[in-house]
């Protein structure tokens, strides 16, 4: 079926099946892959994207249901939360093999962006659905902590 | 010439232009062989420098997190004279003759920790060759002699004359480098051991334009998925693709030619594993695995039960069982670690595309480029010449992607070769694929039984092990196993750095019951915790401080004995060792792995029947010159989680053959919340550098475990929730 993406501030038209995950409509056919396939079962989010600045699990979210919204990669990441958050991630060097920091940032943008000063135990809450296998945890509590200071500032 | 200009990912984001590029090279056998890019078939060549300035290293490791791309790059900027912002990095393509891990010999490859231990003269030789010859070319131009110039910050000054090192490529590409350039005294250091140098690869890495495997989108590319048999060892007799055919998308699916699968080609991802999904396969399962893991566990418990099948210490085991015997006290402990999945983030993945000459180009985030070099040559008929390896991002290993048997590279090159190689073939894995796809840690035994004499001294230690090698029967065998035994084995328990009277170590092999890998810190994962949770229990039945017991059996001068002793005391000292917060225990563990060495302190609330919760890790390392003191904390911060979330909860289990887990739910990984907060101090040491990826991991098991025992039990068979242990 003929579907209408709106995806980082543009209109995208894609050809995809009921019931096709928005995952692999980013990634394959709209090329966008800083969006990451983890687990495929919405366990690791390391596929967060945001459907009306809500981070989501993109491999369980799917493409019929998205029709309406302004979906956000990544790649169409500017809003004030989200600079804080990547001059954070700069300045700590978080990332490791860097795989699933593109939804680490996109579920710490939504964090911040609906709590602009979480505290310790919220970010842990907050972050939970967001697996990393290098075990960066540490770096991404301080960054989400530097970038909360940054958009104080 | 450049060795990259054959080469076409190689050339993606290179600066350098058809212009003068001056390549410098080492010999393989590290001595400076030449150096004007004129022949470069007989060099090594780490260096570029565009007729613009601009600095490219080659990095002949791949980056997987753990850090080359900062690392090796620093030791260029270094030697040569520019900052870290004036150079690039780009990943060596694949030749073993140039790019070969000298601590593997002839291969081309990441492993073992040994990145920066192998780099570490190559790379700044290669940097001050290149700084010697672009000073001469100064030289020359300014008539000025080369003791009066000085090289910083990429520009070439003195005798009134200033330039950046730029203008000189072209001249010095004439030029033949020094056999031995003028290396930095660590003294003259500005970018080694600076905390402040900043990791190379985080830009691209926190705005999605860091390519991995996983990313490669040719417009023509099929992908491919394979329907593979749950069981080890059974094959393919039949498959039926009519429920396959209506998913859009699918092309066809056909059997791999060793009939382990079936390949299901498909447009795009989605439409291959839907196809795949719906594909029917009968399997020919007479020779498959068909055992249940507690029978793996019952076969290594009779095997720490019997006469050991290999004497390690090459003693007299009944004279020391004796000894044991008569001992004031005894501590027995029998230990068990389940099959483990490295589960990296980034799913097996890579493309195989064909060349116009009727070559091939791997892209792969490849940790051994000369493994899947010769593989696809062989099962594509290609030409060795004509197989490129373009390394990308890796999105994590732990040990995975290096297979001896090349695992999932042959399986896209046997997909490949079905095919009219007209389109590229990405093959994908699935999380299931990967949790249920076997290459495990392997699962083994350790039962020890220690004597006490009345003094609380060690009178004996009678240590046996059992488990399936990970080495016999593939080409690594050579490298780890003598007279029958495969270190990998046994590596922590022999050698032990400890000194221990009267000790008798002794293995048992197992038959295989799946496929069996490396995993991060290798055989320490195991010998690491039974040495140290074995150590507290001793100290705890002498009646003696589980540090002041350790440090009492390090006692003597040996360089490994020395080291332990600087970070156990510096962990105990900055872990505030006995004195912990109110309702807080504490565990330590030292260890040494991969020429490094790590102690940690484990500090926990709570216990095990109510729920522990990890409050604190301190951790010490000596890995000798800190060459980026940030990298070395965040390889600490990182191997010790990974230790910690698979000692809390996870394993890997077969019933009657077939793997149980499938995915993150039921292989859960360490999240967020799981520690409190780590902190690393690193020794200054003068030594030589080494590795820092693995020697994290081995300590952080067994400190957990050890302060669960000092107000609960000694977890002695992991995962710790499996043996009761709750998690708050």
């Amino acid at each position: 079926m003929a579907i209408s993406l709106k995806l980082n501030g543009q209109t995208h038209k894609v050809d995809a099946e009921p019931g096709t995950p928005l995952l692999w409509v980013i990634r394959d056919e709209l090329k966008l892959t800083g969006t990451k396939f983890g687990c495929g079962v919405a366990s690791c989010g390391a596929c967060t994207v945001h459907l009306d600045g809500e981070p989501v699990r993109s491999c369980q979210t799917f493409i019929e249901d998205v029709e309406d919204a302004e979906i956000t990669t990544i790649e169409g990441l500017k809003s004030t939360p989200a600079q804080a958050v990547q001059q954070a991630w700069t300045e700590l060097d978080v990332v490791q093999c860097g795989y699933c920091q593109s939804g680490q940032i996109m579920s710490a943008v939504g964090l911040l962006s609906e709590n602009a000063k979480p505290t310790l135990e919220e970010i842990d809450d907050y972050m939970d659905g967001n697996a990393c296998r290098c075990a960066t945890y540490q770096r991404i509590r301080s960054a989400i902590v530097r970038a909360s200071e940054i958009m104080e500032a | 010439m450049s060795v990259s200009t054959s080469r076409r990912g190689f050339l993606k984001g290179a600066a350098a232009s058809a212009a003068a590029v001056l390549v410098i090279g080492v010999a393989p056998s590290g001595v400076m062989a030449a150096a004007n890019g004129a022949d470069t078939t007989m060099l090594n060549p780490f260096v570029k420098i565009a007729a613009d300035g601009t600095v490219t290293a080659i990095v002949k490791h791949f980056e997987k997190g753990q850090g080359p791309a900062t690392g090796l790059t620093t030791l260029i900027a270094e030697e040569l004279g520019v900052s870290m912002d004036a150079i690039e990095y780009e990943f060596a393509p694949s030749n073993p003759k140039l790019y070969n891990n000298t601590a593997f010999g002839p291969i081309q490859g990441t492993g073992g920790s040994t990145a920066m231990f192998n780099s570490f003269k190559q790379y700044r030789q290669a940097g001050a060759a290149a700084r010697e010859v672009l000073l001469q070319a100064a030289s020359l131009a300014w008539d000025v002699p080369v003791a009066e110039l000085k090289l910083e910050d990429g520009v070439i000054s003195g005798g009134g004359n200033k330039a950046p090192i730029g203008e000189f490529v072209a001249a010095a590409s004439k030029l033949t480098a020094p056999e031995n350039p003028r290396l930095k005294d660590p003294s003259e250091f500005k970018l080694i051991g600076n905390a402040s140098v900043r990791r190379k690869d985080t830009p691209p890495k926190i705005n999605g334009t860091a390519k991995y495997a996983m990313d490669i989108q040719f417009d023509n590319q099929m992908v491919v998925t394979i329907k593979r048999a749950t069981r080890k060892g059974a094959t393919v007799i039949s498959f039926d693709d009519s429920a396959a055919k209506p998913v859009k998308g699918f092309i066809r699916a056909a059997t791999l030619p060793n009939k382990a699968g079936v390949a299901v080609y498909a447009e795009n991802t989605w439409a291959s594993l839907q196809a795949r999904e719906a594909l029917e396969v009968t399997w020919d399962n007479s020779a498959a695995e068909s055992r249940s893991s507690e029978d793996v566990y019952k076969e290594l418990m009779a095997a720490v039960n019997t006469e050991p099948e290999y004497n390690l210490t090459k003693n007299d085991q009944a004279e020391i069982a004796g000894a044991i015997e008569k001992a004031d006290k005894v501590v027995e402990e029998t230990f068990y670690f389940p099959l483990l999945a490295h589960a990296p983030m980034e799913p097996l993945t890579c493309t195989i595309e064909a060349t116009d000459d009727g070559g091939v180009i791997l892209h792969d985030g490849c940790q051994m480029p000369t493994s899947p070099h010769a593989a696809l040559a062989q099962i594509l008929q290609v030409p060795m010449d004509k197989v490129q390896v373009n390394t990308m991002f890796a999105g994590g290993s732990f040990g995975r992607r290096a297979t001896p048997t090349v695992d999932y590279q042959v399986e896209a090159a046997l997909a490949f070769v079905m095919t009219d190689r007209r389109r590229p073939v990405k093959l994908v894995w699935s999380r299931e694929d990967d949790i249920t796809g076997g290459y495990y840690r392997p699962a083994f035994a350790h039962k020890v039984r220690v004597g006490l004499d009345a003094d609380g001294n060690i009178a004996g230690w009678d240590h046996r092990v059992a488990g399936q090698s990970i080495s016999k029967g593939t080409p690594f065998e050579a490298f780890s196993v003598h007279d029958g035994v495969d270190h990998l084995s046994v590596e922590g328990v022999t050698p032990t750095s400890y000194s221990i009277p009267g000790m008798f170590a002794g293995l048992t092999d197992i038959k295989p019951a799946t496929t069996v890998l490396w995993w991060r810190s290798v055989g320490h994962t195991h010998t690491a915790y039974v040495m140290e949770a074995m150590m507290d229990a001793v100290a705890t039945a002498a009646g003696r401080d589980p540090v002041e017991f350790r440090l009492a059996h390090l006692a003597g001068d040996t360089p490994d004995q020395k080291r332990l002793t600087g970070v156990l005391k510096l962990a105990a000292e900055k872990g505030n060792w006995g004195k912990g917060a109110e309702g807080r225990s504490q565990g330590v563990a030292v260890h040494k792995s991969f020429g490094s060495y790590v102690a940690e302190v484990v500090e926990i609330s709570g216990d095990a029947e109510n729920g522990v919760k990890i409050e604190k890790v301190t951790c010490a390392v000596d890995c000798g010159i800190p060459v980026n003191p940030d990298v070395i904390k965040a390889q600490m911060e990182g191997g010790i989680g990974y230790g910690l979330g698979h000692a809390m909860r996870d394993e890997i289990t077969l019933e009657n053959g077939e793997v149980v887990q499938q995915n993150f739910p039921d292989y859960e990984p360490l999240r967020i919340g799981d520690i409190g907060e780590i902190e690393t101090h690193i020794v200054l040491s003068t030594e030589a550098p080494t590795g820092v990826g693995e020697p994290g991991t081995p300590p952080s098991a067994p400190a957990l475990a050890n302060a669960i025992a000092a107000k609960g039990p000694r977890v002695t068979e992991l995962p710790m929730t499996k043996a009761g242990v709750t998690f708050a």
